[in-house]
């Protein structure tokens, strides 16, 4: 099938996904009187004559699929709503946290991607040695960390113990005043990205100290995840014959494992690994509140808790998207990796 | 039908899943005697409340009354540990029971007769693995209002599409079994082909996949806790002890580590926990995996 058509397709069939997400999202909080939604958005208790008003203007009071149409209508038009928790329309409070997550998963990514599949290989062509038990043993542990708990104790160690070393947030106060005074050029708000176009490098030290301990906290789980399913995986391919065949012809170990066996056991991997992108949007809220690191996740977090409807449907519409947007790529990679996988399902 | 005993053997035989055995004989013997290990106090009318020792903020270190110390609000870490013990099996329980019981009515009925009610049935799987679990968690109890009963609907939501699926497929496989074939020509019913012939042949991989998701239900739930979305303040719940701690981690200057009993103490009991069910649940797929051949 041609790429375009299958790209048109498969966007197509998001629609029904994210039609179906925020109408279960919508469904939760409707078991809401229309009182106590309305009261998210005035401020004070000597405001609250102003309820009744807020229900009718907003037709707060109208049967379900009613408020749904008209929450429909508005996004249609490009109005995603007003985010109470942040104080700014939803669509600019996506943009304007979105670039902090990025970074997040533009290091966090790379790491669980490359570390997984280099242990699970590693795990693999020594299986039963002590390199394979050592990496079965970090995997199952790392599997089981709290991600909370493990962030909560990094920082007691590197921002407690060892003071200030890696410091929660961002950035520091002195650098978050430079990078929002106008000498300093946002072209992405990735501060790290922003912080080389500017060839500034105490800021780029900076972003990169505050990272660390984020990425690794967000990362240990996942990177457990994938070393495991790269092994078993590599595990399955070393027991094909084509790895015979080769070990036969008299080729290296390392050609074996790194061309032959490799290239094959990786298509499962590629295949969750757009799970795992949806493991890091809910890692990122879990990381993201616990660093004080203003992200999407951080932004989500609050909104759920102080049940701000129109951020959470929000965030449930992009992070929906961005999913199905995850697969897709994956599914194009797919057929780089494996060239007996044709788009659309069909095998030669 | 599976060789019990063989499994008992090969599980007790690998150092690692015997500590995994190990870990969750402690913590069973923990829950099932909590009241004799940490006892409730005279008067005391819900077991699951921990005791507060006073209303002050600042947590104190272990002494002769309070073993582990107590945390923010001077609740008693050693006796919310023990009695946490009991909720994260309960917790753990309960969600997985619901959650294999919808997965399986709705992946039988999705699997048996396919066509239109496969077709909604995997779409709506969709929808909800489509979504980050942990904010549809979240939205949830908020609206139920933090209680563990809003905890273990929330996670139950968010957990039967993964036994639907599962079960499904293995419905779609036994479904074409000779047996089966001979039970329906035999004139007996759908509801009594399902339940008689293809569920218990269909069962076992949603077993297994049950004992390796304990730990991760156990996770998730101490997560929404952590994050103030669970538990009600003062249960006795590893995730919200560990959020008390949240504002001291770190101690005044001379004495950094001052508060380390506060968040490490619960937040070992999450991981021991967790791990014991890993070990376990690791083993099991080594015994379990089909392509192993038994030797």
């Amino acid at each position: 099938m041609e790429l375009r058509a299958y790209i048109i397709r498969r966007l197509l069939l998001l629609i029904p996904v994210l039609v179906g997400v925020t109408l279960f999202i919508f469904g939760i909080t409707m078991l809401f009187s229309p009182t106590e939604r309305a009261s998210l958005y005035v401020s004070g208790i000597h405001d609250i004559s102003e309820l009744p008003d807020i229900i009718a203007r907003f037709g707060l009071d109208r049967p379900f699929y009613m408020q749904y149409g008209t929450w429909i209508g508005q996004v249609l038009s490009g109005n995603l709503g007003w985010s109470v928790v942040v104080g700014m329309p939803v669509w600019d409070a996506i943009w304007s946290f979105l670039p902090a997550t990025l970074e997040l998963a533009m290091f966090a990514a790379p790491l669980i991607v490359f570390t997984g599949i280099f242990l699970g290989t590693r795990a693999a062509a020594h299986k039963d040695k002590p390199i394979d038990h050592a990496t079965r043993v970090l995997a199952i542990s790392g599997w089981s960390l709290p991600s909370f708990w493990l962030g909560l104790i990094l920082m007691m160690i590197f921002y407690g113990l060892i003071r200030g070393l890696l410091p929660p947030g961002r950035l520091s106060v002195a650098n978050e005043f430079i990078v929002t005074s106008a000498q300093f050029i946002r072209y992405t708000k990735i501060n790290t990205i922003d912080a080389i176009l500017n060839l500034n490098g105490p800021i780029l030290l900076d972003a990169l100290r505050h990272l660390i301990l984020p990425v690794i906290t967000i990362s240990t789980i996942n990177i457990a995840f994938i070393m495991r399913l790269m092994r078993s995986s590599m595990l399955e391919s070393l027991g094909r014959g084509y790895i015979l065949t080769a070990r036969a012809k008299g080729l290296s170990e390392r050609v074996v494992i790194n061309k032959h066996a490799r290239r094959n056991a990786l298509i499962p991997v590629i295949t969750v690994s757009g799970y795992v992108f949806a493991g890091l949007a809910s890692g990122a809220v879990i990381t993201e509140s616990i660093f004080a690191y203003k992200g999407i996740g951080w932004w989500a977090y609050q909104a759920a808790a102080r049940l701000d409807i129109a951020s959470i449907l929000g965030f449930a519409l992009f992070t929906g998207f961005l999913f199905v947007l995850a697969n897709l790529i994956v599914d194009v990679i797919y057929t780089r990796v494996d060239p007996r996988v044709r788009l659309g399902g069909t095998v030669q | 039908m599976r060789d019990w005993r063989f499994t008992a053997r090969q599980l007790l035989k690998n150092p690692l899943s015997l500590i995994g055995v190990i870990l969750i004989a402690i913590f069973l013997v923990i829950a099932i005697f909590a009241p004799l290990i940490a006892p409730t106090l005279e008067g005391h009318r819900d077991p699951y409340m921990i005791p507060r020792d006073g209303y002050y903020a600042e947590p104190r270190p272990p002494n002769e009354l309070h073993p582990f110390g107590t945390t923010q609000g001077q609740y008693d870490i050693f006796y919310g540990v023990i009695w946490g013990a009991r909720t994260a099996f309960r917790v753990a329980f309960i969600v997985i029971g619901i959650t294999i019981l919808i997965g399986l009515v709705l992946g039988s009925l999705a699997g048996y007769f396919g066509g239109v009610i496969d077709e909604v049935i995997m779409r709506i799987t969709d929808v909800f693995m489509a979504f980050p679990w942990l904010i549809l968690a979240m939205a949830l109890v908020a609206v139920l209002g933090p209680s563990m009963k809003s905890v273990i609907i929330a996670l139950c939501a968010v957990w039967w599409p993964s036994y639907a699926r599962l079960i499904r497929g293995d419905i779609l496989q036994v479904r074409e079994e000779d047996y089966v074939e001979a039970a329906r020509g035999l004139g007996a019913s759908s509801g009594r082909v399902i339940i008689r012939h293809v569920l218990p042949n269909a069962i076992y991989p949603a077993l297994i996949m049950a004992s390796l998701d304990i730990g991760a239900v156990v996770l998730s739930a101490a997560a929404l806790s952590f994050l103030g979305l669970g538990a009600p303040e003062g249960y006795a719940d590893w995730g919200q002890l560990t959020q008390f701690a949240q504002n001291y981690i770190i101690g005044p200057m001379n004495d950094p580590l001052k508060y380390w009993y506060a968040v490490t103490i619960p937040g070992a009991f999450i991981f021991f926990f967790v791990l014991g069910w890993n070990l376990l649940g690791d083993a099991f797929r080594d015994i379990f995996d089909p392509r192993l051949a038994r030797r």
